[in-house]
């Protein structure tokens, strides 16, 4: 029952976390293999407090986890929430694309009948 | 499964973004939007469902009212709102509110059309009033589309009572 709460909850985290510029860039810093803070810090030219503030985001969000057991701590990216936000879009984007296919032919509709309302008035009036 | 340039995106904490080009010129598209004629005739979600009351008094302070019904059931789902801003064709902004609506607030919605070398780029953006806002709609249940049937919702809203109930 409480399923669908935490679903959403988490949900709400990705697109959070996802909503800023550099937790986007470092999301795709990782997805090309795990790095460490040190390994972020420089490429993104921010502080190492700065770099784990998001980190920690990311962390909450479920889209990145560290590895506890060796010394560095590196971090990974997680597919599974990220799938999740991009599934409800997708579905999102298939719902509009049905209503906007017959939006395109009415259009066509109408501008067949532009077309030849057009032609009508030039030969009257010739 | 299409071609089309149709792009939805969360944007920041609060809004979700539609934006997609149509072949046709700008006045066409905008009056494809607003006029209930044509409205009725494409604005129906999935199979199976119609738009038996779509009203619009198309002016600043002017109100809209939709109502579809899945023909096979009879459920039906309603949703209105006020224009706050009308400038044919380029745009139109309103409020917009579902009868038994699943998330706080109303949603303020914003659609712009621009005509480029004959073509109409349209976007969409829906401003929600609070993150939690668009946090339910994002949980919404898309299987039927957002036109959820009213079996749907109550089922929704009763795991939310509950989850909420639990919660406390």
């Amino acid at each position: 029952m409480v399923d669908s709460r935490i679903e959403s909850n988490r949900l709400d985290a990705t697109f959070a976390a996802l909503a800023d510029p550099t937790r986007r860039a470092i999301l795709a810093r990782l997805a090309n293999g795990e790095a460490t803070v040190n390994d972020l810090v420089k490429p993104f030219n921010i502080s190492q407090p700065a770099i784990s503030k998001h980190l920690k985001v990311l962390e909450r969000a479920g889209l990145i986890s560290k590895d506890i057991d060796r010394q560095r701590r590196p971090r990974r990216i997680e597919a599974a929430p990220m799938a999740e936000a991009n599934a409800w879009l997708e579905k999102y984007r298939e719902f509009w694309e049905v209503n906007y296919k017959r939006l395109d032919s009415l259009l066509d509709v109408m501008k067949t009948a532009e077309k030849k309302k057009k032609s009508e008035v030039k030969r009257k009036n010739e | 499964m299409s071609n089309s340039d149709l792009k939805v995106e969360a944007r920041g904490e609060r809004a979700l973004v539609i934006s997609r080009t149509f072949n046709a010129p700008v006045e066409m598209v905008f009056d494809a939007h607003t006029k209930p004629e044509l409205v009725r005739q494409w604005l129906l979600g999935p199979e199976g469902w119609t738009m038996p009351v779509c009203e619009i008094d198309l002016r600043p302070g002017g109100r809209y009212r939709y109502v579809w019904k899945k023909e096979k059931t009879g459920d039906e789902m309603g949703m209105g709102g006020e224009f706050k801003e009308v400038t044919r064709p380029e745009k139109y902004v309103a409020t917009e509110k579902f009868d038994e609506s699943w998330y706080p607030g109303e949603g303020l919605s914003t659609t712009t059309f621009e005509e480029r070398a004959g073509k109409t780029y349209f976007q969409n953006v829906m401003q929600y009033e609070s993150r939690a806002a668009r946090e339910a709609v994002l949980a919404s249940p898309m299987e039927e589309g957002l036109v959820v049937g009213y079996d749907r919702l109550e089922s929704l809203l009763n795991k939310q009572a509950q989850a909420a109930g639990q919660g406390e």
